[in-house]
């Protein structure tokens, strides 16, 4: 049953991208630089690069020279952001708002800057830009403490090099190939990312193609996290083991000499 | 050296961490404490989220007081009676503070409980052993013999119902008031990541009026117990202990507890112990200031 109604869903999408698709719009033929990131014992971030070409049909440039705006998406994630308020001289969470769908990571690089591409509405549409992320706020509050909470998101995550927006990242050479590098911090949430590729011209989104990339603790990292977190008893039992060994070898050792 | 930290989700300097265990070693072999109360602060300043500094710091504080209690059980003192009333209270006090952790946590007032209570403990602690050891040397200096100090427990402990003889301690009083003071200890073993021997010590004196020479053995005693149950705790609620850090920062702070241990014989307590109020007193400033200034975080995610 769920295997009939993916395939009814897969004709629908093929049936509108074939009516909506031009004979005459170009494709894009994207890549990464690597499918899997490990985070292993000394990873202090890395930078991927997406890379791509594009193909016109017939082999022939426009005259107008096209643009290309390349984003990197980590998985979204439910969280609670806080906000600090000043109470009895104190600076304490006052305030908060629940976000269903916030992404863990955002990197935007483009051409030239996404304003002179598209207007406001079809970068709405795309979530082209930092402002214009949904994140699902849940519960009703007022539009302006909205907009002041995601803008003290952006502004956080930015700093901490989980959001990134560089109008300048992208390079085409010979109108044909794009190339751009996006920073990973060391503090890159682990998931499935998304590597998606628009290509635009006077406006419109011509085409877009998208790679998966995954982030993942790999080796004794990644067991050390799995274990915290599924057998909890175990990890604790070691960690105690290790602290009991470590502080009686010490003070035999020193007491030996 | 950077090292990846596989629970906090952050790189370290490995090299920094082991030093800062090694700093607090030497100060914890040097004035006989466990030196959660400065891990948990030190490893917030340097970036570590407070709930995985809370639950690595109570992971080092074991391995600082395991070889203490060694030593001391060696020398037969530790009232080993007292001690287990003690843990008894603080099992009990360890799984309200999980209960308290998971409140604050869910309100988002987790880190300024974390910030207030060290003001208060610490601030308290160090103005009261600091006003003491300043009495001691000024009587010293002046050559007068030491202010005697009457042995004897507190009036309210004395009204406590059911009384049980701890023979090595001298006492025969209700086993509720340690069950009570090891509770109370636990609940903070639980939320700030320190042993409690800074507030243990003082209590089983002034309080309880047990003899001197089964108070420090029989407070590492609790402590080691209590801190175990706390790791447990915390890796199966807030899944928030880091072996890797807990591991580096036990690297540096049990050879800079033997260290300390060995200069310590070679000072005078009454020097040891200023020196140990005013290091409380400057982290308890230091955590006050930062409550009261802007941070530098308005918004934080949880």
């Amino acid at each position: 049953m769920r295997r009939l109604a993916a395939f009814l869903l897969w004709l629908a999408l093929a049936a509108g991208l074939g009516g909506a698709a031009h004979a005459a719009d170009p494709r894009l033929v994207p890549d990464v630089s690597s499918r899997a990131i490990e985070i292993q014992y000394s990873f202090t971030g890395e930078e991927l690069l997406l890379f791509g070409a594009i193909l016109y049909p017939g082999q022939r440039l426009p005259d107008d020279r096209a643009d290309i705006v390349v984003v990197l998406k980590g998985p979204v994630r439910p969280i609670v952001l806080r906000e600090k308020r000043r109470v009895a001289g104190m600076w304490v969470n006052a305030n908060s708002i629940r976000l269903r769908t916030s992404p863990g990571f955002y990197a935007i690089g483009s051409s030239r800057p996404i304003e002179q591409l598209v207007d406001e509405r079809t970068a709405a549409i795309f979530e082209l830009g930092l402002s214009n992320l949904s994140m699902s706020p849940t519960g009703f509050s007022e539009s302006r403490k909205l907009e002041r909470f995601e803008n003290g998101l952006i502004d956080l995550y930015t700093r901490q090099g989980l959001f990134y927006q560089n109008p300048r990242a992208v390079e085409i050479t010979e109108g044909v190939l794009y190339r751009a590098r996006i920073p990973l911090p060391a503090r890159v949430p682990v998931g499935t990312y998304r590597a998606e590729t628009y290509l635009i011209s006077k406006g419109r989104v011509l085409a877009v193609a998208s790679r998966d990339v995954q982030i993942r603790k790999a080796g004794f990292e990644r067991f050390v996290a799995l274990a915290a977190q599924r057998h909890g008893f175990l990890y604790g039992l070691s960690a105690v083991l290790l602290s009991l060994v470590l502080g009686y070898g010490a003070s035999a050792l020193f007491r030996r000499r | 050296m950077d090292l990846y930290l596989p629970v906090a989700n952050l790189s370290v300097n490995a090299l920094v961490i082991v030093l800062l265990g090694g700093g607090v070693g030497l100060l914890s072999g040097m004035f006989g404490v466990g030196g959660g109360f400065l891990t948990t602060p030190l490893l917030i300043f340097y970036g570590i989220p407070p709930t995985v500094a809370v639950a690595s710091a109570a992971t080092q504080v074991t391995g600082a007081s395991v070889s203490g209690v060694m030593a001391y059980l060696d020398r037969d003192a530790v009232d080993l009676r007292m001690g287990s009333v003690l843990v008894a209270g603080g099992l009990l006090g360890s799984l309200i503070g999980a209960g308290l952790f998971e409140l604050l946590a869910a309100l988002g007032q987790i880190d300024t409980a974390i910030s207030i209570l060290y003001v208060g403990l610490l601030g308290t602690v160090g103005a009261l052993m600091g006003r003491e050891a300043w009495g001691t040397l000024r009587s010293m200096q002046a050559g007068l013999p030491p202010p005697a100090r009457k042995r004897r427990h507190h009036p309210m402990v004395a009204n406590l119902p059911m009384r049980w003889r701890f023979y090595r301690s001298g006492l025969y009083i209700s086993p509720l008031a340690p069950l009570l003071l090891g509770m109370a200890v636990g609940i903070l073993t639980m939320l700030l990541g320190v042993g409690g021997g800074f507030i243990l010590v003082p209590a089983m004196l002034y309080l309880l009026g047990m003899g001197t020479q089964v108070v420090v053995g029989t407070s590492l005693f609790q402590i080691l117990f209590v801190t175990i149950a706390t790791t447990m705790v915390h890796a199966m609620t807030t899944g928030a202990v880091d072996i890797v850090l807990a591991g580096l920062l036990l690297l540096g702070s049990v050879t800079g507890a033997q260290v300390g241990a060995r200069f310590a014989q070679k000072a005078r307590p009454e020097y040891l112990r200023l020196a140990l109020a005013v290091i409380v007193l400057l982290v308890a400033v230091q955590m006050a200031v930062g409550l009261f200034i802007r941070p530098d975080e308005i918004y934080t995610v949880q």
